[in-house]
C-alpha cells in the first residue's frame, strides 16, 4: 500500500507541476484557467489519496467543497474573456493601432459634429431674428472647426 | 485472503489509475497545441480520474456515510465540470483562441459568419423585405 501511495503521490505531483508550467506559459487567460482546473483536480486527488492512506473520513467534506467551488474560478475568467475584445489577446501591430486610432478619431469627430450641429440648431431657435445665410454658415462650420 | 485485502488491492488499483490520469492531464495540458485540445486533456482527471480516486477512497474507508458523501462529490463534479468547460470553450472560440486550422469540423464559424452578415444588413437579408423579383 505504501509503495502504491508513493507512486500515486509522485504522479499527482508531477501532473500538478506540469499544469503549473502551462499556467506560467499559457498564451491566453483561458489556457491558464484550464491548467488551474487541473491543479485543483490534482489537489482533490491528493486529498483523496491522503484520506485513503490514513483511513480518515474527515477529509471527505474537503472533497465536497472542492468539487463544488472548483468551477467558479474558470467560469468567472471565462466570463471576463467573453467580454474581452478580439484584439486584446495579442500585441497589435503598429498599423492596426493606427487604423484603430483613426477609426476612433473619426467616430469622435462625427459625435462632436453632431453635438455642434445640435448646439447651432438650439442657438438658432434661441435667436430667431438671424438671417438665413448666416444660419447656413453656422451649420457648415462646426465640422471644420472640430477637424 | 479476506475481503478486506481484496478491497484494499482494488482501492490501490483505482488510486493508481486516478493518479495516472492526473499525470496524463498534466502532460496533455503542457504538450497539446491549442485551447480545445488542452481542455480535452484536462477533463480526463476531472471526471474519470476523480471517480477512480473516489472509488479508491471509498473502498478503503468502507463506511456508509463517507461513501455517500463521495458519491455526492462525484455528482457535484459532473454537474459543475461541464458548466466551466462550456463557458471556457465558448469564450475561447468567440475570442479567437482556438486554432481553426486544427479543427476537423467547424460549423460554428459558418453560423457566426452568417449571423454577422445578417446583423450587418438586417433589411436586405430579411425575407419579408426582399426586393420584388420584378425589380431591376
Amino acid at each position: 500500500m505504501t509503495a502504491a501511495v508513493v507512486i500515486c503521490g509522485v504522479l499527482i505531483a508531477a501532473g500538478a507541476v506540469l499544469a503549473l508550467i502551462r499556467v506560467e506559459r499559457g498564451p491566453s487567460m483561458l489556457d491558464r484557467t484550464v491548467a488551474l482546473d487541473i491543479v485543483v483536480t490534482c489537489l482533490v486527488a491528493a486529498v483523496a489519496l491522503y484520506g485513503a492512506l490514513e483511513r480518515r473520513t474527515d477529509v471527505v467534506p474537503i472533497l465536497v467543497v472542492l468539487s463544488l467551488v472548483g468551477f467558479i474560478g474558470s467560469v468567472t475568467i471565462a466570463r471576463f474573456a467573453a467580454v474581452e475584445p478580439q484584439e486584446a489577446r495579442r500585441v497589435r501591430t503598429r498599423e492596426e493601432v493606427q487604423a484603430e486610432d483613426e477609426a476612433r478619431l473619426r467616430s469622435e469627430e462625427a459625435d462632436a459634429a453632431g453635438r455642434a450641429a445640435a448646439r447651432v440648431l438650439e442657438a438658432d431657435d434661441a435667436l430667431p431674428d438671424r438671417s438665413g445665410p448666416d444660419d447656413e454658415e453656422h451649420g457648415a462650420t462646426p465640422p471644420e472647426v472640430v477637424r | 485472503m479476506s475481503w478486506d485485502v481484496v478491497a484494499d488491492v482494488a482501492s490501490t488499483i483505482c488510486l493508481l489509475g486516478g493518479a495516472f490520469l492526473a499525470f496524463a492531464a498534466g502532460v496533455g495540458v503542457l504538450r497539446f497545441p491549442d485551447l480545445l485540445a488542452r481542455m480535452h486533456a484536462g477533463t480526463k482527471p476531472q471526471v474519470l480520474g476523480l471517480i477512480l480516486m473516489l472509488a479508491g477512497l471509498a473502498l478503503r474507508l468502507r463506511s456508509g456515510g463517507a461513501v455517500w458523501a463521495l458519491v455526492l462529490v462525484a455528482v457535484f463534479q459532473m454537474l459543475t465540470a461541464p458548466v466551466g468547460a462550456h463557458l471556457v470553450g465558448r469564450a475561447g472560440f468567440r475570442t479567437g483562441k482556438v486554432r481553426r486550422e486544427l479543427l476537423v469540423v467547424d460549423e460554428l464559424s459558418d453560423d457566426l459568419a452568417r449571423e454577422a452578415t445578417r446583423r450587418r444588413a438586417p433589411v436586405d437579408d430579411d425575407p419579408d423585405d426582399r426586393p420584388h423579383p420584378s425589380a431591376p
